[in-house]
């Protein structure tokens, strides 16, 4: 849509806005509801491409499905909305075909933690070269708000009509346990936090996880009667703590309890990659040429 | 293009079905695998696994045949010549891939080294029961191409059909071999790279701004371009317009789907590979692919003896079906014999084909091992009779 048109559908523009070039304006105005956190995390994200000094040809975005795996189609990026849970290996065979490329998964907590669990466990294992943003909803938005692994306890949804009796992930926790180099999680409130976070995740070598907490109130919010998307905004407020190098067995989530928000690992770990091409030159001394060199 | 001699291991060999289907993709260009454990067909991809280090190129084994079905498509569009190799319980997990490299009209093999099912079945047994998955497993409508080798020697050749009619039609392609074949140990005889065709990814030469993803010449089928290039594609599994975007209304479903089976149907005489041995003037055709051609021969040799005039037709591409070529030949013939290790699969097509015009016979088997030739006789003439 034209900014001619956006302005005639009401809707503000700002000519200027330096988020504009990172987005494909011909796909706008987006899908996601008003109070919807998901757009403020694209925000980030765009504003993580411009102070990385990447060249955008260079970034490739994968996406599963999801109002979270809509973001790949707004992105101006080679942009991959593949299926469902299955960002992770996608992005896997396009860096393995491409290892120049810096491939970005960006989904929800539903799309990477439930279905797509078992890819995300072994793409940290294997410290897979990919940085993985989660927007964590604690919902299905886009089936209509079914209960996910992010989910609290105590929480209604959909198919937990009288309140959700299973435990939750803690996703930093998952991540960090299975290897990965880079764990952070920032709520939608954090916008600088989340912005650099994604600009460390870019520049980083390795699996690196990024959970993005945010309100979906059409759904979560208003089934259980916590206010529309400023509400939310409020409650991270009030109940986020930050606190760099946590142990991410102890952050885990509660309904409406407190956050811990935070950069909780940095490490080093040699990448999937340069374990075989490390590995394969030693096996054949001589005649192997490193894969992607 | 010629192939690239990396790939290629020149020479008369001894070697199984298995083995002979990788040095096939190794010639054809394939270099990136992605595949999970799964007998019978393991050996491809441990032989894989074995060779690509120092061919140039990529192994990885997967958590699982879901994750390793979307890694070759990722794969694609970084550029790779790709393949996955798998069995019918690994390809019951694949199914929704296969929709989306259809609908993203990513080339792309999958190998099914067939065994007895349904389900756990007959791991280390052979079965041809998986014909009908891969024309129908995924939902919604599309087309695409299936093969079947009969020897450790096809298993290389046909390979290399199987990766140049991928990049030709932007489809999957099925390479659909059986635990006989892809364990069955013979003589494999691999020419020289430059006696080796191979075709090239259908590159286009647009610049970014000019080219669209989906936009297709009177062929049907789009040109590519890679992640990477500067045309900030969009690739969706969603209902798509030409740029690639999603489109959700019932004339783009429309437009896209008819497209989708017509850059194949439209094709179909083109991908017409049969191999005929005395079909002309004779009372009965025997149909059959894969292994059970070879069962089949020894059948319709005895029934010359004892006089009878039969043919045989054997399918080397059974998707799309010849279904023009059974059509005219149901004209001229009493009945067609269709043996098949599965309880009548392919059958389905000839008799819809023939149309009542001619005899069916279905010679089918449960699977486990291959047809008793007596058994394929005694059908031929009770067809013939």
């Amino acid at each position: 849509m034209s900014q001619e048109a956006l302005e005639g559908a009401g809707c503000a523009v700002e000519s200027d806005n330096p988020v504009l070039p990172f987005l494909r304006q011909d796909r706008l105005p987006h899908i996601w509801c008003p109070g919807c956190g998901i757009g403020t995390t694209v925000n980030c994200f765009a504003r993580a491409l411009q102070d990385s000094g990447m060249k955008l040809d260079d970034v490739a975005i994968v996406s599963g499905i999801g109002c979270t795996g809509r973001v790949a189609g707004y992105m101006n990026l080679d942009s991959f909305h593949t299926t469902h849970g299955r960002a992770i290996p996608f992005a896997t065979g396009l860096k393995l075909a491409n290892p120049k490329l810096k491939v970005v998964v960006y989904s929800g907590d539903g799309d990477l933690s439930a279905i797509g669990g078992n890819h995300f466990i072994h793409a940290a294992r294997r410290n897979m070269d990919l940085m993985v943003v989660c927007v964590t909803n604690h919902t299905y938005g886009m089936t209509g708000g079914q209960t996910a692994p992010t989910t609290p306890q105590g929480a209604t949804q959909t198919t937990m009509p009288y309140g959700n009796f299973e435990n939750p992930f803690n996703l930093p926790f998952l991540a960090d346990a299975c290897g990965a180099v880079y764990v952070a999680r920032w709520t939608v409130y954090h916008v600088r936090h989340l912005a650099r976070a994604m600009k460390e995740g870019l520049a980083k070598k390795g699996f690196s996880f990024i959970e993005a907490l945010a309100p979906c109130p059409t759904l979560y919010s208003r089934r259980n009667k916590l206010g529309d998307g400023v509400e939310q905004l409020k409650y991270y407020k009030a109940k986020s703590t930050i606190k760099n190098g946590a142990d991410t067995k102890d952050v885990g989530l509660t309904f409406q309890g407190d956050i811990i928000v935070g950069k909780f690992v940095d490490r080093e770990r040699p990448t999937w990659l340069d374990s075989m091409n490390g590995h394969l030159t030693k096996v054949f001394p001589g005649k192997f040429t490193p894969y992607g060199s | 293009m010629k192939a690239d001699p990396k790939g290629v291991l020149t020479g008369a060999h001894f070697m199984d079905g298995d083995h002979a289907a990788c040095e096939g993709a190794l010639a054809a260009g394939c270099r990136f695998v992605a595949g999970y454990p799964i007998t019978p067909s393991t050996e491809v991809v441990e032989r894989f696994a074995a060779r690509i280090p120092l061919v140039g190129g990529m192994f990885i084994q997967m958590e699982d045949e879901i994750a390793s079905s979307i890694a070759i498509q990722g794969a694609v569009w970084g550029g790779a010549k790709v393949m996955t190799v798998t069995s019918g319980p690994g390809l019951s997990l694949m199914m929704e891939h296969i929709g989306l490299a259809a609908i993203t009209e990513c080339p792309c093999v999958f190998v099914d080294v067939q065994r007895g099912g349904p389900s756990t079945g007959l791991p280390t047994l052979p079965a041809q029961a998986d014909m009908m998955q891969v024309k129908w497993g995924s939902h919604g409508d599309y087309e695409i191409i299936a093969l079947a080798p009969n020897s450790p020697q096809e298993c290389f050749d046909l390979m290399i059909k199987a990766f140049n009619l991928a990049e030709r039609y932007r489809v999957p392609v099925f390479f659909m071999m059986d635990e006989v074949v892809g364990h069955m140990t013979e003589r494999v005889v691999i020419p020289e790279a430059a006696a080796i065709e191979v075709e090239e990814r259908r590159w286009t030469k647009k610049k970014p701004g000019e080219y669209k993803l989906y936009e297709t010449g009177p062929d049907l089928v789009p040109e590519m371009v890679m992640a990477g290039q500067g045309h900030r594609i969009h690739v969706t599994g969603l209902t798509h317009d030409e740029r690639g975007y999603p489109a959700m209304n019932p004339a783009a479903q429309e437009q896209l789907v008819e497209r989708l089976l017509n850059k194949i149907r439209e094709h179909n005489g083109d991908l017409v590979d049969v191999r005929e041995d005395g079909v002309e003037g004779a009372d009965v055709v025997v149909v059959s692919f894969g292994i059970t051609s070879r069962v089949a021969g020894h059948a319709v040799e005895a029934a010359r003896q004892q006089g009878l005039k039969v043919g045989h037709l054997r399918l080397v591409i059974c998707w799309p079906f010849p279904a023009q070529l059974i059509r005219e030949l149901s004209a001229k013939t009493k009945a067609f014999v269709v043996p098949e290790l599965n309880m009548g699969q392919m059958v389905l097509e000839v008799e819809r084909a023939a149309a009542g015009k001619a005899k069916v016979v279905s010679v089918p088997h449960a699977g486990g091992t291959v047809h008793e030739p007596e058994a394929i006789l005694a059908a031929i003439r009770e067809a013939g009779r």
